[in-house]
């Protein structure tokens, strides 16, 4: 019974550490992740639901497919993933500090037939003078060697970079570090969304889960602003902002620019520039128009289907408006107007006006040119909101990682042994990583060891 | 002289250096290899001025940012990257035959862009106002190009160990009989993945840095966030693929095709396929 039980733990732990495994689990992971790239993630759009018959809907649900990086199965994957991980590392490691620090000091003769670099020397003093000339050399050109005698001869060995053998364990680590720091930001950090209007305040911000987070402060939208390139293009998506304590502005956090790429934090708290949007029906617009011959200019303020007599006799009637307008003429964007305009005695037209483009509103033969200034509308501005203490683990473990990847892939543990007898040396050497390099130290290195005058 | 017109001459460069590379296959004339590595040099180095010069152009233009904005120049950068890998790999390990089948994945990029993107510089969008994007964006495409100078080798790994499986009786005849050992090709093949692997986690790392700076979440399932990852694991699996038996030769010179698969539709697919931060085209902040 107990040798059944052991061989079950053993085959067990074989199974956990083996590299068939890290391979399978690797390649897993890599297939399945494909599913949340295909299928809708998260709160899913109705339009999507009603694409997909109600048995698929069902499946995929059961199986998590529609938040699957949260689901189940893939948690444990990357849990038997770190698992794998863990063993691999804790079965090599004994081994690779063994070779670390009990190196092979002793070159015995079937070892020596596996070296391809090699150089012999023959010398004319004692061995004992020889090999203190050797022992010289080497600690000159190479590293302080370690002397061993056995069977009347002596065997130098010196080592350069031994501690970049555990460069891949540092990566290994890496791994876990990054997911100890998510585990940290699921635990005790979070993500939130504040909508606020221009010229109010927020003291409180709503969590993705639902919940309201105090802010401890308050935060107050002075102004939100768009601004274009002369293509239409947006160039700038810019919140002004006032963090206020006790209903006071706070001084350096007072009309800060909050745009993409430029979040603000107070307290731990990160507020970044994310949507945007009309808080409030516009009620008033505002209009000009300007005579080409410089006679007539004039701003007026109009509701949607109100009309108003310019000074000219022109009749203008403001039909409706558009905050973005791109949707119905692509290529364009900013807020627009539609304008039935009736010059004195003539035909009415009918066409749009625009804020963003006078050139394009220009471009009318009329005499009168008219322009959109736009409206009292409030815009408010949508802010993500976070909060996460794992975050600084995962980028320690990012900078293990690249760490642990430069000494596993570019670093190489070189050694190299003189074995000495009486009037003869021989020098070998060896290198875990870019034998290339290595050959070309190792003939530098050969040269002047044949040349050597003991 | 524009930057356009640089790099339709760069264009020209690559083909004319692949067909020379070509001949070199059957002509096996050193000479003819020489040429088709000397117009591969010519080619880069007329690019390089390109790509600095369209730097300047968007300056004079007022919008002042690195050519890496949008899709013509993403695919011209990649070129550019895929040649630079190449010429460090010929020039660090001597085998100049690898351009025949790298120079492609490189003229292949310059003839569609040239000929089928919209080559206006445009003004860059708010979410790409960052200098977050430089450091992003060469890392990611020196990695993938190493991925591409990778696949390339697999490829003329594969042809090779077929043609010795098939007979292998005359080794230095034939159209393979330029290429290198299937050993080499074998170590090539580990040590391009070897410079591509580190350069695509830097490039995953500044993504998460940037995003977490730019969105306060280093890290979302986004497509291509996840296609990054998945493009990541093929090559770790790769890297581990060596020390395990049944898994070297073929099968990692399939895991390297596949992982180079990936890498493209990590690049491309995700965007024309799938939606997400990265839609290049797109307003979104």
């Amino acid at each position: 019974m107990a040798t059944t039980d052991r061989s079950f733990v053993q085959s067990l732990w074989d199974f956990f550490c083996s590299l068939k495994l890290t391979i399978s689990l690797l390649i897993s992971l890599a297939l399945t992740s494909i599913i949340g790239t295909i299928i809708p993630q998260g709160k899913l759009a109705p339009e999507y639901v009603a694409t997909i018959s109600p048995i698929k809907f069902q499946i995929y649900s059961k199986l998590g497919f529609f938040d699957m990086y949260h689901s189940m199965w893939f948690i444990t994957l990357l849990y038997v993933f770190s698992l794998n991980l863990v063993c691999c590392s804790v079965k090599r490691l004994p081994h690779v500090f063994k070779f670390i620090s009990e190196p092979t000091l002793v070159l015995g003769e079937s070892l020596r037939k596996g070296f391809s670099l090699k150089q012999d020397l023959s010398f004319s003093t004692s061995l004992d003078k020889g090999r203190e000339a050797l022992a010289a050399f080497l600690g000159k050109e190479f590293g302080t060697p370690v002397v061993t005698e056995q069977n009347g001869e002596y065997h130098l060995f010196a080592q350069k970079s031994a501690w970049c053998r555990l460069g891949v364990y540092v990566v290994h680590l890496s791994i876990l570090v990054i997911f100890v720091g998510a585990i940290i930001g699921s635990l005790f950090g979070y993500k939130g969304f504040a909508a606020i209007v221009e010229g109010s305040n927020v003291s409180s911000i709503q969590a993705r889960n639902g919940a309201e987070i105090p802010l401890g402060f308050d935060l107050r939208c002075e102004q939100f602003t768009v601004s274009y390139y002369d293509s239409g293009a947006p160039k700038e998506f810019k919140s002004i902002l006032t963090v206020l304590e006790n209903g006071k502005p706070v001084k350096d956090y007072t009309n800060v620019r909050v745009v993409v790429n430029e979040p603000l934090t107070y307290k731990g708290f990160t507020f970044y520039q994310s949507s945007f949007g009309q808080a409030s029906e516009s009620s008033d617009h505002t209009l000009s128009a300007k005579s080409r011959s410089g006679d007539l200019s004039q701003r007026f303020t109009l509701r949607e289907g109100q009309a108003i007599t310019l000074k000219d006799g022109t009749s203008l009637k403001l039909l409706e408006t558009a905050q973005d307008i791109s949707q119905f003429m692509p290529g364009f964007s900013g807020p627009a107007a539609r304008v039935e305009v009736t010059p004195k005695g003539k035909a009415a037209q009918t066409f749009i006006v625009l804020k963003n483009y006078p050139e394009v509103n220009a471009q009318r033969d009329d005499d009168l040119l008219f322009q959109y200034e736009g409206s009292n509308a409030k815009m408010y501005t949508g802010l993500q909101v976070a909060k996460d203490p794992g975050v600084w683990v995962v980028w320690l473990g990012c900078t293990l990682m690249v760490v642990g990847l430069f000494i596993a892939f570019f670093m190489s543990h070189k050694r190299v042994w003189i074995v000495v007898s009486k009037g003869h040396a021989r020098m070998y050497g060896n290198a875990s990583k870019n034998q290339a390099a290595f050959q070309m130290q190792f003939e530098e290195l050969s040269d002047k060891f044949k040349n050597l005058k003991i | 002289m524009t930057s356009s017109l640089l790099f339709n001459v760069t264009t020209i460069a690559y083909m004319a250096s692949m067909v020379v590379f070509f001949a070199f296959l059957g002509s096996k004339n050193k000479t003819v290899g020489l040429a088709g590595s000397l117009l591969a040099y010519a080619g880069f180095a007329i690019q390089t001025v390109g790509i600095a010069l369209r730097w300047k152009e968007s300056y004079a233009l007022g919008y002042g940012h690195a050519p890496l904005s949008n899709l013509y120049e993403s695919v011209t950068f990649f070129s550019w990257t895929i040649i630079l890998i190449y010429i460090f790999i010929e020039l660090k390990y001597k085998y100049r035959i690898v351009g025949a089948f790298v120079v492609p994945f490189a003229l292949f990029g310059m003839a569609w862009a040239q000929l089928g993107m919209q080559s206006g510089i445009e003004p860059l969008v708010p979410a790409l106002q960052s200098n977050w994007l430089l450091y992003h964006v060469i890392t990611c495409f020196l990695g993938y190009a190493a991925f591409a100078v990778a696949c390339g080798i697999s490829i003329m790994y594969l042809f090779k160990a077929n043609s010795e499986e098939r007979g292998g009786s005359n080794p230095a005849g034939g159209l393979m009989g330029m290429f290198p050992p299937i050993r080499v090709l074998d170590d090539l093949n580990y040590r391009a993945i070897m410079i591509g692997f580190p350069l695509l986690t830097l490039g995953i790392i500044t993504g998460a840095a940037w995003a977490n700076y730019a969105w306060g979440t280093y890290w979302s399932w986004d497509p291509k966030e996840t296609w990054s990852l998945i493009v990541w694991f093929v090559y770790a699996a790769f890297l581990h693929a060596r020390f395990t038996r049944g898994w070297v030769g073929k099968r990692a010179a399939w895991l390297s095709i596949i992982g180079f698969a990936a890498t493209i539709f990590c690049y491309l697919g995700v965007n024309l396929f799938l939606s997400g931060l990265h839609s290049y085209g797109s307003s979104k902040m």
